[in-house]
């Protein structure tokens, strides 16, 4: 099933080959650095074995512009791979805006992912080949990690607040996802497989589950199930601030700062409103810590993100 | 040459009785309580390795159970770094030699240095205490918030131990520091220094700085556990990302506790072994500080896919390239150091070069974890455990063993067998490089680390990993034993049986409990061998 070259993890997204590149050249610095350490002191060494017990070395006692070369040099290739690591490692998490949205919750010992369509699977995931991949991770107990080591990215899942990785599957197949920051007993059985299918494959797959409705859906009717509509209204009349349109926008706080509404603040804003208030209202938003749980959340998140701004310009 | 005689009168026979031992204000004698105690937790430690390994020489886990695996790894991690790695160079040989190096006739603080032991026994006692009564499995980075809410092993007991126990290192230090300030010999000013001393004073640096942070951190670790005070668990309005920070604040600069003191002996051996001042001596022992000082601005290089801002990453792995430099420089030093030498390939250079090896691979693999680009697939698998591995064990304990067979002359008065002594180096150094060369591999492919089982396609270089480590504890074992038969059979060493320069090879071997007769005055630079001569005796 996974025919993994014996050596060399398989190269199945569309970062994969630029990590590796940048390992290669690792280890060849690492092979020509610890060549000439290695062929210095075993010439060294031979070369100038004492002939009798009382012999000693010649009295050399150091040389200045040579420290200045092996500290020069080192620093100077040091500084060029973290410029090419650092390049490589911006692509790893700026994920493009053209993407498919997966939600995943680690909880010991197993992995839950919700696709915006609303199929669930559990230590399982099917994906399409050749599309960017978003995927919001967070955890309902202590911190996982979710590592796909085909696609060479990984994040940990942390609760209390959603981190994410993104990739391109470039190749269909399966390969293995590894909980990879440890959690207790069960933590190397906290492992699934990610299924990459051809497109029209994946169509079919989406189509054949029990789906209970998209994400967004689910989220809508939490949103009237905890009564969030009483407040948020879509004219912004409400005792609370619109929603239309606020993902992704900036938020003026009661404070004066101005902040993004990402992920993490929408998560916060649920379950910790009194952390940042918007400017102008009152913290009158209960928590609703308990209420909800980490799936819940991400089904209001993205019942929010779907809320696009109304047409008419608000007053 | 004639065989010289045995001293009669030393700091070993000074006096007698076990309570002349346990009360004893000698800084040698202390060396030998820590010696013996550090032993005990190394040959426990490399225990729980050994079960590790032959658990993971197949898939499945058919040896140990999950939770028992989970307490070997967590235990075997706790063991060597608190109880092994960090005490092993300082309180031993540098117990040991620093007065004697620096021309002084014991630390400026014995009491304190003795009651250091004790902290450190009743430290090691708790986490014994934990260990017997079931055990621990957090992992040694005690990860919140798994380790405050979800763990039901001893926690509590083990964070005491290591609280207690940080006590035994900070006084240590503290006592080194004041030490090398006030007590060096008339004439032995800052850069006649032997780089041992210099190593030794970074390290203390380091102890009392940094050890603190994780006595702290494990006391607000035991107020969320004991008391539900919501520090790091996010169900109590904690960070659990808060402890990480904390933790590696003070275990990255742990880190160089425990690789410092290493290279501090290696310089020694290097100079002496090639019978000439070391090369670029300044730079070595301000490369000592640097570390030092730039190693406490690097720990979050261990948290770049814990969510932290890619603006800090950033930062944090530009520093911890620049961190690197100063440990090449080192290196090239020592290389330079055998260039036009007279070089005595005697079994402690055997192990030195066991030392290089090793060290300069573990410092190059470094590199792939500073790279944000590699760090990320490579984080928190094999990789990371094969590189730390190869610092740690490759480099501090070849360092240690390295300086054990260079100073137990001196210590012990006797030789122990040379031909036994270079055996035991190639078989560490062979079974080591077969243990740990294929985790890398391992690592690459994608193996996570603390995984009790794996799929199958991951046997084959366990398989070779557990072999290898069969190979490493028959090379440790060795010593062990020949060290111990040298007690008695092994030949009269004199004073100086390596030709080397320094105070402590003018001294007898063993040296007197007061170890000189009359305090030395130094007038010369360190290696001064062009002067001095290499005179064996
Ligand atoms: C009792 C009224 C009330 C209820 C019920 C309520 N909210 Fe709020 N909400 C507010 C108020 C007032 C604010 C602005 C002050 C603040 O930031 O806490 C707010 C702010 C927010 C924000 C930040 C908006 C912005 O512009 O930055 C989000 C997101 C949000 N609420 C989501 C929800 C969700 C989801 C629910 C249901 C689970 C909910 N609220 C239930 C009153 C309420
Ligand atoms: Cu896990
Ligand atoms: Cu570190």
């Amino acid at each position: 099933m996974f025919s993994a070259p014996p050596l060399f993890p398989e190269q199945a997204s569309a970062l994969a080959p630029q990590v590796d590149n940048l390992y290669f050249f690792l280890i060849a610095v690492t092979v020509f650095f610890a060549g000439v350490v290695a062929l210095a002191v075993g010439y060294f060494a031979l070369k100038y074995r004492r002939k009798h017990p009382d012999d000693v070395g010649a009295n050399i006692h150091g040389s200045v512009p040579l420290e200045i070369l092996w500290t020069v040099i080192p620093f100077v290739i040091a500084m060029f791979i973290f410029a090419w690591s650092t390049t490589v490692y911006f692509r790893i998490i700026r994920p493009p805006d053209e993407r498919l949205e997966i939600y995943a919750v680690g909880k010991r010992w197993m992995w839950k992912f919700q696709h915006i369509d609303g199929q669930r699977e559990i230590n399982e995931l099917h994906l399409p080949v050749g599309r960017a991949v978003k995927m919001t991770i967070s955890s309902e107990d202590v911190i996982h990690d979710v590592f796909v080591p085909a696609f060479r990215v990984k994040a940990d899942a942390i609760p209390g607040r959603y981190t994410s990785i993104w990739f391109t599957p470039t190749k269909p197949g399966e390969y293995h996802l590894f909980c990879s920051q440890y959690c207790g007993t069960k933590h190397s059985g906290m492992v699934g497989t990610v299924i990459v299918m051809e497109p029209h494959a994946y169509e079919q797959w989406l189509s054949g589950g029990t789906s209970e409705g998209s994400l967004a859906t689910k989220g809508q009717k939490l949103f009237q199930d905890l009564a969030c509509i009483s407040c948020h209204v879509p004219e912004g009349s409400g005792r609370g601030p619109t929603l239309h349109g606020v993902f992704g926008s900036q938020v003026t706080l009661s404070t004066g700062s101005v902040i993004l509404a990402d992920e993490n603040y929408i998560r916060e804003s649920i379950l910790t409103p009194q952390a940042k208030l918007v400017a102008g209202y009152q913290p009158q938003m209960p928590t609703f810590q308990g209420l909800v749980n980490e799936e819940g959340v991400m089904a209001l998140l993205e019942y929010v993100k779907s809320m696009r701004k109304p047409a008419t310009r608000e007053p | 040459m004639t065989t010289p005689a045995y001293p009669e009168l030393n700091y070993l026979n000074a006096t007698h009785g076990i309570r002349s031992w346990l009360l004893t204000k000698d800084h040698k004698r202390i060396a030998l309580l820590y010696l013996i105690s550090v032993t005990v937790f190394f040959g426990l430690g490399g225990m729980f390795a050994g079960l590790i390994r032959l658990e993971l020489t197949t898939p499945a886990g058919d040896l140990l159970a999950a939770d028992t695996y989970n307490k070997m790894f967590t235990m075997h991690g706790i063991v060597m770094i608190f109880f092994f790695l960090i005490p092993s160079i300082p309180a031993i040989l540098g117990n040991f030699l620093i007065p004697i190096m620096i021309g002084a006739k014991d630390l400026a603080f014995p009491r304190i240095n003795l009651l250091s032991w004790y902290i450190y026994i009743i430290g090691g006692s708790f986490t014994l205490y934990a260990i017997v009564v079931g055990g621990v499995d957090t992992g040694w980075t005690f990860y919140t918030p798994y380790s405050t809410s979800a763990s039901n092993t001893n926690v509590l007991p083990t964070g005491i131990g290591i609280f207690i126990t940080g006590f035994s290192s900070i006084l240590t230090g503290l006592n080194f520091i004041v030490t090398i300030h006030r007590m060096r010999a008339p004439g032995l000013t800052w850069f006649r220094l032997p780089l041992f001393v210099w190593a030794h004073y970074a390290t203390s640096l380091i102890q009392i700085l940094g050890t603190p942070v994780v006595a702290i951190t494990v006391l607000m670790l035991a107020a969320e556990r004991a008391f539900g005070i919501g520090i790091f668990n996010p169900a109590l309005g904690g960070d659990p990302v808060l402890f990480q920070h904390l933790f590696w604040f003070y275990s990255h600069p742990a880190v160089y506790i425990m690789i410092l003191p290493a290279m501090g002996v290696i310089s020694e051996l290097v100079a002496c072994f090639s019978r000439k001042p070391i090369f670029g001596y300044s730079f070595v022992a301000f490369s000592s500080l640097a570390i030092a000082v730039f190693g406490f601005l690097v720990w979050a290089h261990h948290m770049f896919v814990a969510g932290i801002s890619p603006y800090a990453a950033m930062v944090f792995s530009f520093l911890s390239f620049a961190v690197a430099i100063p440990s090449a420089v080192k290196t090239f030093n020592w290389a330079a150091t055998m260039y036009k030498g007279a070089i005595w390939l005697a079994s402690p250079m055997i192990f030195v070069f066991g030392f290089l090896g090793l060290f300069t691979i573990g410092g190059l693999t470094g590199l792939f974890l500073a790279s944000l680009g590699t760090d990320i697939h490579i984080h928190d698998t094999y990789f990371v455990v094969a590189h730390f591995h190869y610092i740690m064990v490759g480099g501090a304990i070849m360092g240690y063993l390295a300086g054990i067979h260079f100073y137990w002359p001196k210590i012990t008065g006797r030789m122990y067998p040379e031909a036994w002594a270079k055996f035991s180096a190639l078989a560490v150094f062979v079974g080591f490089n077969l243990t740990f060369f294929p985790q890398f591999i391992l690592g690459y492919m994608g193996m996570p680390r603390r995984y009790h089982t794996y799929p199958p396609e991951f046997q084959v270089l366990n398989v070779l990993s557990s072999a290898g480590a069969t190979i490493l504890a028959v090379g440790y074992s060795i010593p062990l034993i020949y060290l111990l038969w040298s007690l008695k059979y092994g030949k009269v060493a004199g004073n100086n049986p390596w030709g080397a320069t320094g105070l402590e090879w003018k001294t007898q071997s063993p040296p007197l409990t007061e170890n000189f007769t009359e305090t030395p005055i130094v007038t010369e630079e360190p290696y001064d061998y062009a002067r001095q001569g290499a005179h064996v005796g």
